[in-house]
C-alpha cells in the first residue's frame, strides 16, 4: 500500500469512527428517522349479495367510524368487506418525544428502521459520488452502477404506469385497465382502435434489440421524425418566430402617463432593438462580416456575451444550490448538526446542555 | 422496403400534420399524436432497458475488465423494475380497498419509493451537484478574461450571482441615490430585462428558422441522415 492510499485509509477509519461514536454513544444519536402509523380502517358498503355481478365502480368503501355510525356492526364482517392497513407518514423528532412524554407506551409515533437506514445508504450514496472530485475510485464506480441501473428502471416504471397504462392500454382496452389497476377510469371511455397504431410501431421499435431486422425500427424513428417535423415546424414558427419579433416590436420615444418623454425606458428600448437586430446580423452568414456588417456582428457578439454570461451565472448559481441542497441533507438529516427547520428543537438543546 | 417505405412514412406523417393544421376538422390530430409519441417514448424506454441489459450482461459473460460493476448496475435495475412494476408494498386506494393494483406505484412507503427517495435522488442531485465544481473550473479555464468578450461574459455572470444572492445587496445597498441603479440587484434585474432578453430573443428567432429549414429538408426528402448508413 503507498503512502497515499495509506493515509485514505486512516482518515476513512478516523472518519468511520467519528461516525459510529456519534451515533452509539451520543444520546440521541443521528441518522434516524421517526414516522406516524396512520391506521386506514375501510368497509364496503354494498349488498354481499350482488358483489358478483355489480359493476365494480358501484362497490363504496368508507372509513369504519362512518361504517358504525350507519349502524353496520364492522366486526362481524368478513376479509372481503373489510379491509385494514397502516400507512406511515414522515414524523419529526420533537413530534415523536413530544408523544412519547405524555406516554410512553404510545405506537403512533414510531422510530423507522428502514427510513433510518435509508438515510444512511443516502448519506453513503452521497459520499461515494463526492469523492470523484479527488479522482475515479471504486466506491464512485459502486454509486454510478447503482444510478444507472436505478434510473433506467425508473423511467421504464414511470413510462409504464403513466403513459402506457393509461393511454395505451386504458384506450385500447379500457374494461381491463378499470378492472386492474385504474378503476377510477370511466364507464363511458370508448375503445380507441386507432391506438393499434402506437402499439405497432412500439413493437417495431423493440425490434432494434432483435439480432436480425433492425431497420424494421426505422419505421416508427420515421415516424416521430416525421410528425416531429411537421409539428414543430408550424409550432416554431407560430410561437418562437412570430411571437418574437411581435414582442420585439417597441416604441423607441417612449412618454409617460402625463405624455413627457421618458428617456429611461426609451434607451431601455433601444437597447432591446439594437441588441436582437445586431444578433441577428451575427447569425447572418450570406454577407462576409466586414466593414459596417462587421461592426454590427460585432457589437451582436457583445450582446451575445452578456447573454451567454447571465445563463452562466444561473447555472452555476443552480449547481450551487443542488449542492447546498446536499450538504444540508448530510448536515441536517444526517449528522444532527444543523437544524434549519426545528425538526429536533428539543433534542437539540437538551443534546447542547442548554437547559 | 429498408429506406424508401420509412422516408415516405416520414414525409406523409410530416405533410399531414402540417395539413391538419389548417383545417378546423383536423386541428386536434396534432395533441393526439402528441399522446401516440408520449406513448413511443415510453416504449423507447422499454428499448433503453434492454440495451442496458444487453450491454452490461454480455460484459460479465465475458469477464470484461469492470464487470463486477456491471452486475451492480443489472441488479439495481432489476430491483427497481420489479417493485416498481409489481407495485410491491403499496396499499390498494382507500375508495377500491378491493383492487389491490389501484395503489399509486410511488406512494410513500413503498419499496419503490424507499428507492427513489434514498437512492435515486441522492445520486441524480449529487452528480448534478458536482458539475457545480467542474462548470466553475472550465469556466476558468476557458474564459479567462484574456479579451473583451471574455470580460463581458465573467463580469455579466458575476454582477448576476451577486445580484441573485443576499451578499449583492449586503455590498452595494449603501450606494448613494444617484447611482442606485448600480447596485447589484438592480443591476442584474436590468442585464436579465434588457441585454439578456435582447440576446436571447435572437437566439430563439435563429432557432425557430433553423427548426423550420431542418424540418423542411426532411420533409422534402433532401436530409435523410435518420435512415442510417444503409449497410444493413
Amino acid at each position: 500500500m503507498n503512502r497515499e492510499n495509506l493515509i485514505w485509509v486512516v482518515l476513512f477509519v478516523i472518519g468511520g469512527a467519528i461516525l459510529l461514536g456519534r451515533a452509539m454513544l451520543s444520546e440521541h444519536g443521528m441518522g434516524k428517522a421517526y414516522v406516524k402509523a396512520v391506521e386506514k380502517d375501510r368497509v364496503r358498503t354494498s349488498e354481499p349479495a350482488v358483489y358478483p355481478n355489480e359493476d365494480e365502480q358501484d362497490i363504496t368503501w368508507i372509513s369504519a367510524d362512518e361504517a358504525r355510525e350507519q349502524g353496520i356492526d364492522v366486526e362481524a364482517l368478513g376479509d372481503d368487506d373489510h379491509k385494514q392497513w397502516t400507512i406511515y407518514d414522515p414524523a419529526t423528532l420533537t413530534a415523536y418525544q413530544a408523544e412519547m412524554a405524555v406516554d410512553p407506551n404510545q405506537t403512533t409515533y414510531q422510530f423507522s428502521l428502514s427510513r433510518s437506514v435509508g438515510i444512511w445508504f443516502a448519506a453513503f450514496m452521497t459520499l461515494f459520488v463526492l469523492t470523484f472530485l479527488i479522482k475515479d475510485n471504486p466506491f464512485y464506480k459502486v454509486a454510478e452502477s447503482i444510478f444507472i441501473g436505478i434510473s433506467a428502471a425508473y423511467w421504464m416504471v414511470v413510462g409504464f404506469w403513466s403513459t402506457v397504462t393509461p393511454n395505451l392500454i386504458g384506450k385500447l382496452s379500457p374494461d381491463l385497465v378499470r378492472g386492474w389497476a385504474m378503476p377510477g377510469l370511466s364507464r363511458d371511455e370508448p375503445v380507441e382502435l386507432m391506438y393499434l397504431i402506437p402499439l405497432g410501431l412500439g413493437a417495431m421499435l423493440l425490434w432494434r434489440l432483435s439480432p436480425k431486422g433492425g431497420w424494421i425500427a426505422r419505421w416508427p424513428m420515421a415516424f416521430i421524425i416525421g410528425v416531429f417535423c411537421g409539428l414543430r415546424l408550424i409550432t416554431f414558427l407560430h410561437a418562437d418566430f412570430l411571437t418574437q419579433i411581435r414582442n420585439g416590436i417597441v416604441p423607441l420615444w417612449v412618454t409617460d402617463t402625463a405624455g413627457a418623454f421618458d428617456f429611461w425606458e426609451s434607451l431601455r428600448n433601444v437597447f432591446l432593438i439594437v441588441g436582437v437586430l445586431s444578433c441577428l446580423v451575427y447569425f447572418f452568414f450570406s454577407f462576409e462580416h466586414k466593414g459596417i456588417v462587421g461592426k454590427t456582428a460585432k457589437l451582436g457578439i457583445w450582446f451575445m456575451m452578456i447573454t451567454f454570461g447571465a445563463a452562466f451565472g444561473y447555472t452555476v448559481m443552480g449547481r450551487i444550490a443542488l449542492l447546498a441542497i446536499r450538504l444540508e441533507f448530510l448536515f441536517d438529516d444526517w449528522l444532527w448538526l444543523i437544524d434549519p427547520t426545528n425538526k429536533r428543537v428539543e433534542a437539540v438543546v437538551s443534546m447542547l446542555g442548554l437547559f | 422496403m429498408k429506406r424508401n417505405v420509412p422516408l415516405m412514412v416520414a414525409i406523409i406523417a410530416g405533410y399531414v400534420m402540417i395539413l391538419a393544421y389548417f383545417s378546423p376538422y383536423t386541428e386536434g390530430w396534432g395533441e393526439k399524436v402528441m399522446v401516440w409519441f408520449d406513448i413511443l417514448a415510453a416504449i423507447a424506454f422499454v428499448l433503453g432497458g434492454g440495451n442496458l441489459l444487453k450491454v452490461h450482461l454480455k460484459k460479465v459473460s465475458d469477464r470484461q475488465a469492470g464487470w463486477a460493476y456491471s452486475v451492480i448496475t443489472v441488479v439495481a435495475f432489476l430491483v427497481m423494475l420489479i417493485v416498481g412494476l409489481g407495485k410491491i408494498g403499496v396499499h390498494p386506494h382507500e375508495k377500491y380497498a378491493h383492487m389491490a393494483w389501484s395503489g399509486n406505484f410511488s406512494a410513500i412507503g413503498s419499496p419503490f419509493w424507499w428507492l427513489y427517495e434514498y437512492t435515486f435522488k441522492p445520486l441524480q442531485a449529487t452528480i448534478f451537484a458536482m458539475l457545480a465544481f467542474y462548470v466553475a473550473s472550465a469556466a476558468f479555464r476557458a474564459f479567462r478574461a484574456k479579451n473583451f468578450e471574455a470580460i463581458l461574459l465573467l463580469g455579466t455572470a458575476f454582477i448576476i450571482l451577486l445580484g441573485r444572492t443576499a451578499a449583492g445587496p449586503y455590498i452595494t445597498g449603501w450606494f448613494p441615490d444617484w447611482i442606485e441603479g448600480l447596485e447589484a440587484d438592480k443591476l442584474s434585474t436590468y442585464i436579465m430585462e434588457v441585454f439578456n432578453t435582447a440576446g436571447n430573443r435572437a437566439i430563439m428567432i435563429g432557432i425557430a428558422l433553423g427548426t423550420a429549414s431542418v424540418s423542411l429538408k426532411i420533409l422534402l426528402g433532401v436530409d435523410r441522415s435518420y435512415l442510417g448508413s444503409g449497410e444493413e
